[in-house]
Order: structure tokens, then sequence, then C-alpha cells
């Protein structure tokens, strides 16, 4: 299926949508087990003398940013970075649980690159690249290596080697681990890292400054344009290229397992001045977040995966039940996972968790006084290995649990419900992790690539070192070999004059509406429109109709919105406003995406196209990537078809 | 319930500060201190008055962007948990609560209750890091880590980098903070190469912002993430032993 044997992807009938051209992934061609290694070879590289006259920027400082600046920094190139945090530790990375995969090379429970392709590709339900899946195996050992090697304390067998674990979904141990505080601990590393080379005086690193643009010159990223958080005060930065590493989106959705200042400003100001997005609407529901308590919660927490080993998953038979969980006799429970999947049970895949319980929720079998989530109940584990074993598998999940819900999960069962989570889709890329734009590369979650249309668990971690550490170090350098002898753009010049302009012209038109709401009151009712319309499952009705609403709530937040205070200084009404009049724009496109997209895969499951209940998935029409261009108000799906040669196309099963 | 809230406002660095009162009549008691900030900013946003900046990201207890100042107590009244964690399961109804930033000489005001942490990050600057660039480190499970000492390493890793110690120290030092960060790199065979350097680089600048230690113990009261005192004790330790050795490692 490639675009000279004369294939075709369906049109595309979306209102305000049409159909582009085809794009090119640029992976090598030939056998991709030994593709990175030879594309590597293909690379230039830059005599280590003249390194420094060739500039950098990286914007983000988690695992995929903090990486890409200190590696390169490491090289001798001249790195300014940038992060709206006060300190580069406190990138959204730190708050990953579970672990990081590694491919097994050595252990004789039969894993493997092989494998982990495999694992990768198919966990994504056929719709990444399966190239990149390779690179992520490839160099997933090092990233071991080298975070532990910089302070990453992993967990220790007895004997002193490194201890994995088996992690969401696969039959081998391959995820390695810091308790239950895995990213936080790479993320420290890497932050030190960072800031050896600020020590070192290869890195400026520019905390409390948000991106708000790009400066364009001809066509190629020649620079960002930052407002200082603190002072207001609005710069433009130039260089050979811009890293950018901003993180996921879920927050999108309100409430969702990421931060509160998460946020799709930089890659959406990319995709306004000419990237592609890549499947906008692939989105990771978790299936084991709390549900939403009260009216004023102001995120979702996320309980750890590995519950459900121990915990089994339930709701009352009869909807509407209403007595409490224990007055509900064994028969009238409804173990609904190890009812219809009894291979994999309570394990199943985080997709197929997450649309279970929903339609459990939605039928009217939900739980808890707002009847939004399903039982995780351990009564069976306690009884089975005691308290105390459970009490030292998952004590201070359990005490996270009573803290937040004022429950003993000991006592009575959980209470979970599925939390966005995890954005698959982000600004396209090629192989080179280079963005559309000549000159933009992207790294970690803000990307697309590896994980398809699902993410299997603990590879995000790994994907974002991968980029930062051993993809972008080289890549980058390939583009900057021919620009050597060239100068950034100079503060002058007419490019950077604009890009001032339009940013200046943007943050006085927020803050001159006027209105009567500030930005949050629009974020809320953008998340609520977002897990109706294109939730867990999604529907053409339940699109069409966000479609809409999204495009009401924008005109009512464009007229309606009010921030006070000056833009002269700490403002962080201002700051949330433009993030969410970003969120505004990008929520149409992920519904234009998902409505677009006539099948379902992975965590897209269009209620139309299942068979069974599961989702069905159409490889003749669909097995390709959308990235799409925003063109004048209109939306332009490409596509980038995507073959595969180690794995056979097939359907997922967990039956 | 009714909760009467004083709290700490200050438009920038220069400014003097005062305190404001507003009353909150929706409070609950599952609400976190910084959910009752959430819900006061947006009654003074429908009022078209300035919210009040303070900060926070994971609310989850990890990332150490949340810190303010709760009756008195750094984080607040609950021991050894961030401010996105403590709930206002112990005020009652028509109780005052008073919100003000984190105190130190080390952490300006930046507004509200925004304090400037930077000075932390100095630290690590200067000598909180390991010294392996990319793709040089050896095989992991060739450095062979007793289990035991990879917990104890985790233990003094887990520091949020939320400053709180040093605001709940009379003398503010931020002995637990460095202390945790040198015995984290220091029981791992690759951070303790460089020990020596380290504990030098790491006090010398820890004194240029921070002051000394004279054993309070306050801040591991505070601490969310329970660095047990000891870690005051390895500065001191790893001080004098680079200081005698006059060695790198
Ligand atoms: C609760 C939770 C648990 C998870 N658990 C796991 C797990 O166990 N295993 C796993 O593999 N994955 C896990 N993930 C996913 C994984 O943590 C993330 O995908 C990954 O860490 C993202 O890293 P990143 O470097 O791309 O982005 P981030 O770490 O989010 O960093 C983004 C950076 O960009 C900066 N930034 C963003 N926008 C701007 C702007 N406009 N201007 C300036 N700076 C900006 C931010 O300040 C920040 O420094 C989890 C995610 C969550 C939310
Ligand atoms: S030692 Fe504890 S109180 Fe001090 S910064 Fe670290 S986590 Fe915060
Ligand atoms: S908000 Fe992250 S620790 Fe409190």
């Amino acid at each position: 299926m490639t675009a000279d044997s004369g294939w075709m992807p369906p049109p595309c009938t979306v209102a305000g949508a049409r159909a582009g051209g085809v794009l090119d992934g640029g992976a090598p061609e030939g056998p991709l087990s030994t593709a990175w290694r030879r594309r590597r070879l293909e690379y230039r590289l830059v005599n280590p003398a003249n390194r420094r006259r060739l500039k950098v920027i990286v914007v983000g400082t988690g695992l995929a940013g903090a990486g890409a600046a200190a590696a390169l920094g490491e090289l001798g190139y001249e790195v300014e970075c940038f992060t709206y945090h006060d300190s580069p530790r406190r990138a959204h990375s730190v708050a990953a649980q579970g672990g990081i995969n590694a491919a097994g090379e050595n252990t004789v429970d039969n894993d493997s690159l092989e494998r982990f392709v495999r694992d990768t590709v198919k966990g994504g339900d056929f719709r990444g690249r399966e190239a990149d899946a390779f690179r992520l195996g490839e160099e997933s050992h090092r990233v071991i290596d080298h975070m532990g090697a910089i302070g990453a304390p992993f967990a220790r067998e007895y004997g002193g080697t490194l201890a994995t674990r088996s992690f969401g979904g696969v039959q081998v141990s391959r995820t390695y681990y810091a308790r239950g505080q895995t990213g936080q601990q790479l993320q420290v590393a890497g932050s030190q890292a960072l800031l050896r080379q600020v020590d070192a005086g290869t890195v400026t690193l520019r905390t409390r400054h948000e991106m708000l643009d790009l400066v364009m010159d001809e066509g190629r990223v020649a620079g960002v344009v930052m407002r200082n958080l603190v002072s207001g005060k609005i710069t433009a930065h130039t260089a050979h290229a811009v890293v950018l590493s901003t993180g996921g989106y879920g927050n999108i959705y309100y409430f969702s397992t990421l931060a509160k200042n998460s946020n799709a400003s930089a890659a959406w100001r990319a995709v306004q001045r000419g990237a592609l997005i890549a499947s906008p609407s692939f989105i990771q529901f978790h299936p084991t977040a709390l549900p939403v308590g009260s009216k004023w919660q102001s995120k979702t927490i996320l309980m750890s995966e590995s519950l459900r080993n121990d915990g089994r998953i339930w709701v009352p038979a009869k909807a509407g039940d209403e007595r409490v969980a224990g007055s509900i006799p064994e028969q009238e429970r409804d173990y609904y996972l190890e009812r219809k999947y009894p291979a994999f049970g309570n394990l199943t895949p985080r997709d197929v968790a997450s649309r279970n319980a929903v339609a459990q929720i939605r039928s009217g079998h939900g739980v808890g006084s707002l009847k939004n989530g399903v039982y995780l109940d351990f009564r069976d584990a306690i009884a089975r290995l005691g308290k105390s074993t459970i009490a030292e598998r998952y004590g201070n999940l359990f005490d996270m649990y009573q803290h937040a819900t004022g429950e003993d999960p000991y006592a009575v069962p959980m209470r979970i419900a599925p939390g966005a989570h995890f954005t698959m889709g982000g600004l396209w890329s090629d192989y080179d992790q280079m963005t559309s734009l000549p000159g933009l590369f992207v790294g970690g979650e803000c990307g697309w690539g590896y994980h398809g249309a699902n993410r299997l668990g603990a590879n995000s971690l790994l994907s974002a070192c991968v980029d930062g550490w051993f993809t972008l170090p080289y890549s980058v350098p390939n583009y900057l070999a021919p620009l050597l002898g060239t100068a950034p753009l100079a503060p002058d010049s007419a490019p950077v004059r604009e890009a001032l302009a339009r940013t200046r012209s943007r943050v006085d038109r927020l803050l001159g509406i006027g209105g009567r709401h500030g930005p949050s009151h629009f974020h809320r009712i953008l998340g609520d429109l977002l897990y109706e319309g294109c939730g867990v499952t999604r529907t053409q009705e339940s699109l069409t109709a966000a479609i809409t609403a999204i495009q009401q709530l924008r005109e009512q937040f464009w007229s309606e919105l009010r921030i006070v205070g000056s833009a002269e200084r700490l403002n962080q009404e201002l700051e949330k406003a433009g993030r969410v009049a970003d969120y505004l724009e990008l929520a149409e496109l992920m519904c234009v995406d998902a409505l677009d997209r006539e099948e379902s895969c992975g965590a897209h499951f269009r209620d139309e196209h299942q068979v069974d209940g599961e989702a069905a998935r159409d490889d003749e029409h669909w097995a390709f990537a959308s990235a799409w261009q925003v063109d004048d108000g209109q939306f332009v799906r490409h596509h980038e078809p995507l073959t595969f040669e180690s794995v056979r196309l097939q359907t997922r099963n967990y039956a | 319930m009714r909760l009467v809230i004083e709290v700490w406002r200050q438009d920038t660095p220069a400014d003097s500060g005062r305190y404001e009162t507003h009353t909150v009549d929706d409070a609950t008691p599952e609400m976190s201190v910084l959910e009752l900030l959430d819900r006061l900013n947006d009654q003074l946003v429908e009022e078209g008055l300035e919210p009040v900046a303070f900060e926070s990201d994971c609310r989850e207890g990890i990332c150490g962007a949340c810190g303010v100042t709760v009756d008195g107590s750094p984080h607040g009244p609950q021991r050894n948990t961030p401010s996105c964690h403590q709930r206002l399961a112990g005020y009652a109804d028509g109780q005052r609560i008073r919100l003000e930033p984190l105190r130190s000489a080390a952490f300006p005001v930046i507004r509200d209750l925004v304090v400037d942490r930077s000075a932390l990050d100095r630290i690590i600057t200067a000598g909180g890091h390991v010294a392996i660039a990319a793709g040089t480190a050896p095989d992991a499970d060739s450095l062979l880590v007793p289990h035991e000492r990879a917990e104890r390493a985790l233990d003094m890793a887990a520091c949020i980098g939320c400053g709180a110690c040093v605001a709940a120290c009379p003398n503010g030092a931020a002995h637990l903070f460095v202390g945790s960060k040198l015995t984290h790199l220091s029981l791992l065979p690759t951070g303790r190469q460089q020990r020596g350097k380290r504990a030098r680089a790491m006090l010398f600048e820890m004194e240029q912002d921070f002051g000394p230690c004279s054993l309070y113990g306050e801040c591991s009261r505070v601490c969310p993430a329970n660095i047990p005192l000891t870690a005051i004790a390895a500065v001191n330790k790893e001080g004098l032993r680079s200081f005698f050795r006059h060695k790198d490692d």
C-alpha cells in the first residue's frame, strides 16, 4: 500500500475539512531491525570545535526536553532551554508512577527487541510507525543505563541487579521502576543533568518563561517568542533549530491525570504556523483514575494500574442498585471483565477496561453517590493473601486513596473511573523527529509515532527519554551541519518583529474582552463537552454535536472572557486564558479527526464500528496516520500510509 | 461550611504586602487548601477582583510546586503533607484560616503566595549531579547495588524540592534538602565518584543563601517526602569528609 500502488484513502466528508496529500515518514528502506543504525551512519556530523557556533532552542524540561538540552549541551552546541515552571524538575514527567520499559535480551522469559516491537505495534493497534518502535526498543537499554548512572535509583534485586516487573498487558517482565515514583526519579535525574550543563555554561536555562509563538523565516522555524511570566515581558529568541518537548494535552478534558498547567499551546502554535498534527483524537483514558467526587475537585487522581493485579472490578448486576457494596451478594455482582475476557480478566488493556467501565456507567450500573464509577475490590485478595501482604504491595496507594476519598479500601471496595491520561497523537514528525516545518523538531509526548492508537504502559517515559537522550542528539546536528557559518536571525529582523507583534496583539486581545467569566469557567465546560462527545467512546452524533457546541463555546469565550489584572506582571488568569483559547481550537480538530476516521482502533472507539462489542479496525481503508494541516480555517487531512514488516496485521483479541 | 480566609496579598516583590479577608460559604472537609483557593479565586473573578496568585501543578504531592503557609505552618497543619493534599477536615464552620507564602529570606515573594525558590536549584547546579554524558554509562547490571542500599538512596531521593524545610526552619537552613541530595548520590556507584567535590560545591553554594542548622528538627516535621533527620547529619559528615580528605571522590 504505497502512494504509487494507486491506493487512496477514503475521501474526507467532514464539514470544514478535506483530504490532502500523501506523506513520507522518511524511515530508511530495508530491514527495520538495522534501520536506525543505518540512518545514524547517514547523518552529517559537526566538528566539535564548530558546535558552539550552532544554537538550538529547547522548549520544555521534561524527560524529553531536559534530555535533549543536556545531551546537545554535552556535545558542545549552544543551547537555550525554556520552561514555564520555576524549576526544571517540576515537568509533569515527575508524576509518572509505574515504570519504564526496556526490551529484554538476556532474561529467559523470552523477551527480545522483536517482541518489544510486536507488543508496541499491536498495543497501538497498528496505527503507529513501526520503524520508530524499533528505535524505541533498540535504544531502551542505553536509557536505563544512562538514567541509572546519572542518579535514578532503580529498584534492585537482592543480588544487586536491576529489578523488573510485568506491566500493562504484556506477558514478559521488562518494566524497570523506582517504587511508585519512577517518573520522579527519572525527572530529577534528568533535570540534574540539565543543571550540570548550566553549570558548565553550555545551556542557558530560562525558567518561568512560556512559549507563545514561533519565529518563522521563509518557511523555516528560526526561533521562539516567550513571555516572562513574572515580568510579563515578551521577547524573541532565535536559533538554528528549535525542539518542542512540551508534553501532552490530556488536560484539555479539564479532569485529567495531567498537571494543572499542562497545555497544548506550544504545539498548537506550531500547527497554526503550518506544522501538521497527527491523530489528535487518540487519547488514552486511564481505567484506574478516581471518579470525580465533588464540584470543586481540581483534577483527577490516578491510582496505579498495578492495583488491577489483585483487585477485582465489578458493578451491581442490577441497574440502579442503591445498596452499599457489602450488602450486594456475590451472585448479584457482575465481574464484567472476568466474564467477558476470561483470559486477561481484570488485566485487559487500558482501552478495553475503560470502555467497559463507561458502558457499565452509561447503562445505569455505576456506583458511588454520583453513579460515576465502578468497584475495584480487594476483599478476595485480602482473604487469600492476608491484609499484611496487600498492605506491603499497595500500602501507599491505599493510603493515597483513603486520603483522597475518606474511605478505607481495606474495608470497602475502591471506586474507579476512566480519566483522560495520555495523548498518543501530537505534532507529526518524520523518522528524524523533524516536524513538517524545517528546523522544528519534537520530542516526548507532544509528538506522535511510537504509540499508535493506544500506548502500552511504561512505554512513554521510555519514548520521552529515547527522543531526548538518544535520537535528537543525532538528528538535530544532521540538520545543523549545513547551517554552519550562518548566524541565527537578527533580533531586529522583519520575521522577529512580526512574531513579536503577533504575540502582543493576541495578549492584548485576550485582556481586552472585558466579559464576565474567568478562563476556568470555559475550560470546565469544554472538558464536559469532550468527555461526552469525544471521550472513551464516540459516535457520529456525539462528535457532530460536540463540534457545534465547541464552536459556540469558542465564540462565547471571545466575547465573555474576563481577565482581571494586567499583562505587566505575574498574571495566572492570563496564562490560563491563552491555554484555554488554544484548547478551544484543538478540541474542534480532535472531534473532526475522530469523526473522519470511520473505524475503531485502540483508544479511538466509534460505536458504529464494532463487532461483538470489540473495536472493528478497518485496515483496508484506514491503515494510515491522519496528519492535519490547518489551512485558512479549513482542516486538511494528509495521510502517512502505515505498513508493517515484522508484525502481521491482526485484530487484537483479549477474549 | 463557611470559612473566613485571611490571605496575604502582595502585588510585586518590592511591595510591602497586607492581609485581605474573604469568606467562602461552601467549603467542604474533603477540599484541599488549594481547592479552597480555587474556589475563592472563582468568586473573586466573578466579582471582577484579582484572584490570589499561588503555585501548584500536579496536585498529587510529587512536583513540589505547591507550598503555602497555613495558619503558620509551612504546607499546613497536617504533618508531612504537601499543600495540595492538606484537606480542610480539621476546620469547623465559621473558622478562620490564614494563608500566606512560604516565609524565608532565601525565598523572595514574587506575588501573593508565590515565592522564588530558585536558590535551591542554584545548589543543585553547583554540584548536585553526576558527571556522566549521554551514552557513556556502563551497563547498569554491571554495577551491583545491594537492594537495601538502593532503597536507602530512594528514601533520600524522594525530596520533591518544595522548600518547606527552609520555611519551617527558624534559621532558614536548607540542610534537609542538601543532605538528602548528598546522601542519595553518594549511595550510588556512579554518584560516589565525585562525592568530595560535590559536597564542597553544594555546601559553598548553600551558604550563600541559607542559614546554619541548629538541629531544631522543624524541617523533617513538615517535609512531605518524609526525608529523615539523618539527612541533616549527612551535610556535616560529607562536609567534614571532603574537608579532611581534600579529594574529589
Ligand atoms: C499521572 C501519570 C502517570 C504516568 N505514568 C507513566 C508510567 O508509569 N510509565 C510511562 O512510561 N509513562 C507514564 N506516564 C506518561 C509519561 O509520564 C509522559 O508521557 C512523559 O513523562 C512526558 O514527558 P515529556 O518530556 O514529553 O513532557 P513533560 O514532562 O510533560 O514536560 C513538558 C515540559 O514542557 C514545558 N512546557 C510546556 N509548554 C510550554 C510552553 N508553552 N512554554 C514553555 N515551556 C512549556 C513544561 O514546563 C515542562 O517542562 C504517566 C503520565 C501521567 C500523567
Ligand atoms: S527536603 Fe522535604 S521539605 Fe525540603 S525541599 Fe525536599 S521535600 Fe521539601
Ligand atoms: S501541586 Fe505538585 S506537589 Fe503539590
